[in-house]
């Protein structure tokens, strides 16, 4: 079977019920692709499907012969994305972030607050409780913060990071204008 | 354990009279979305071992017109494709409320309305949607194929009217007589299976569903016998709770979704009741 992953032309023989989950891990050798529950509940297996984000937990690696596969190591454009995940804490120990990061790469530019934690309710994170992410996204498209930035001081003990974050911070805010 | 993939079976057909000659020479266990499938497979609960793929039926999939004035959707149309639809938006407005609330995007861009209810989940969102519009199934096999109204669809707890050589083709949908509601309690919006999932339509005879209250999502003819004759709301709130048998399980209590089935009714009452329901356009 023949798809385009990436951008670039694959074929494959493969068993056509295999998830494409593992068969881009396993045959691909494309692990930024995560598997979290397997049930199609937490999001960290998200890829694109011909520009929308799916579960490729839940997907017979058949439906995807002659599609646009897109997996977070073919995510293009989005460097204020990246960017502003690893700035204003959107990522702690990362297994829900190639997730997040391909189905907030597909909202709309506009999209409120509101319409971001739709855009990405099928998502799921254990580390951040969220408000890091959705200011991530904020911040990625120059808007306002959506949510309070944690106060430095109550973690610098915690983290001797926490120290110069808040400067890092406000940089690639203001690149991001 | 996990089902092992490699070793099922997946037949691709491309047209609707190839999957039901398929189908025929059966057994085959049809995949859509694989929303539901996938999920009993990764959890070993599936027993089939051969498939037959119906993503590729085009034909099945897609929202149009019909000469009543109503809507045909294919079994293939997708939550993603409802839930942006203008003209679902004006003619059942409800049902577009239900299709955003169906798990998250990566769900909504998978799974489809033909998979939802012959899934016959009672907690299925599309069902009371579908139930209150007075929908019919267009059930298809080489035989021919043969119309049912959705309200004799669902018999039992997880068993349908669909033979084992059929597939559905369509859901019909007639003109609404009045403005449709739609409100699903769960413990969160998106991949959330409802507690109580609730729909109406407001009419001279209002039609009212509801799911997670029963085997089957169900019409709640008593409440809507006692409106219809002109019966105070708490009156129907009564008659409500004698057409729902509610049951204790994981995600709620019978006592409960009682209670929530009560106050759904009253919320459907209230906030239909500033217009006047527009004449039926059919009679
Ligand atoms: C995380 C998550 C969240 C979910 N949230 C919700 C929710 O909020 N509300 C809700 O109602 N559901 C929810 N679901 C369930 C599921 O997504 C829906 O029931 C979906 O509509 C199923 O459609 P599908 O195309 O994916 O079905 P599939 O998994 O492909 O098929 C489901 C069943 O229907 C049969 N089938 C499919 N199409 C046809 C057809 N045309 N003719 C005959 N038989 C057919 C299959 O053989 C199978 O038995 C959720 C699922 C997951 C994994
Ligand atoms: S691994 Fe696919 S949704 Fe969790
Ligand atoms: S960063 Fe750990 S799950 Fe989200």
């Amino acid at each position: 079977m023949r798809f385009t992953l990436n951008g670039k032309p694959v074929e494959l023989k493969v068993a056509p019920m295999r998830r494409l989950l593992d068969v881009l891990r396993e045959d691909c050798g494309l692990t930024g692709t995560k598997e979290g529950c397997g049930e199609g509940e937490c999001g960290a297996c998200t890829v694109l499907l011909d520009g929308a984000p799916v579960n490729s937990c839940l997907v017979p690696v058949a439906q995807a012969e002659g599609t646009k596969v897109t997996t977070i190591e073919g995510l293009r454009g989005h460097t204020k994305l990246q960017q502003a995940f690893v700035t204003e804490g959107g990522a702690q120990c990362g297994i829900c972030t190639p997730g997040f990061l391909l189905a907030a790469s597909t909202l709309p530019r506009a999209a409120s607050l509101e319409a971001v934690k739709q855009g990405l309710a099928g998502n799921l994170c254990r580390c951040t409780g969220y408000a890091g992410i959705y200011r991530s996204v904020a911040v990625a498209r120059g808007g306002a913060r959506a949510a309070p930035k944690p106060k430095p001081a109550a973690r610098a003990k915690a983290t001797p990071r926490a120290k110069t974050k808040p400067k890092a911070r406000s940089a690639a805010a203001r690149r991001s204008r | 354990m996990k089902t092992a993939f490699s070793t099922l079976a997946l037949l691709r057909p491309e047209r609707p009279d190839e999957a039901l000659a398929l189908l025929r020479d059966g057994p085959l266990t049809p995949i859509a979305g694989g929303t539901d499938l996938y999920v009993a497979l990764n959890a070993g609960l599936c027993p089939s071992r051969r498939f037959v793929d119906l993503s590729r039926l085009k034909a099945w999939r897609g929202i149009a017109a019909t000469k009543d004035g109503g809507l045909r959707i294919g079994a293939l149309t997708t939550f993603a494709q409802i839930r942006d639809d203008k003209r679902v938006a004006r003619a059942l407005p409800a049902l577009c409320a239900a299709a955003r609330e169906i798990g998250g995007v990566q769900i909504q861009n998978r799974a489809t309305v033909g998979g939802n209810l012959a899934n016959a989940s009672p907690a299925a969102d599309s069902a009371p949607v579908l139930l209150a519009a007075d929908a019919e199934l267009e059930l298809a096999s080489t035989a021919g194929v043969r119309r049912v109204p959705l309200g004799e669809f669902f018999v039992a707890y997880r068993h349908t009217a669909l033979r084992a050589d059929e597939l559905i083709q369509a859901v019909l949908i007639p003109p609404q007589p009045g403005p449709s509601f739609f409100r699903k309690v769960g413990t969160r919006a998106a991949n959330a299976i409802s507690k109580v999932v609730f729909a109406g339509v407001r009419a001279a005879r209002p039609r009212i569903a509801l799911g997670s209250v029963g085997p089957v999502p169900l019409r709640a003819k008593r409440a809507e016998a006692a409106l219809a004759a002109g019966a105070d709301l708490e009156s129907a709130v009564d008659a409500l709770q004698q057409d729902i048998a509610p049951i204790d399980d994981l995600r709620s209590t019978a006592e409960y979704r009682r209670f929530v089935a009560a106050g759904l009714l009253r919320q459907f009452w209230q906030q239909t009741g500033g217009r006047r329901p527009a004449p039926s356009r059919r009679r």
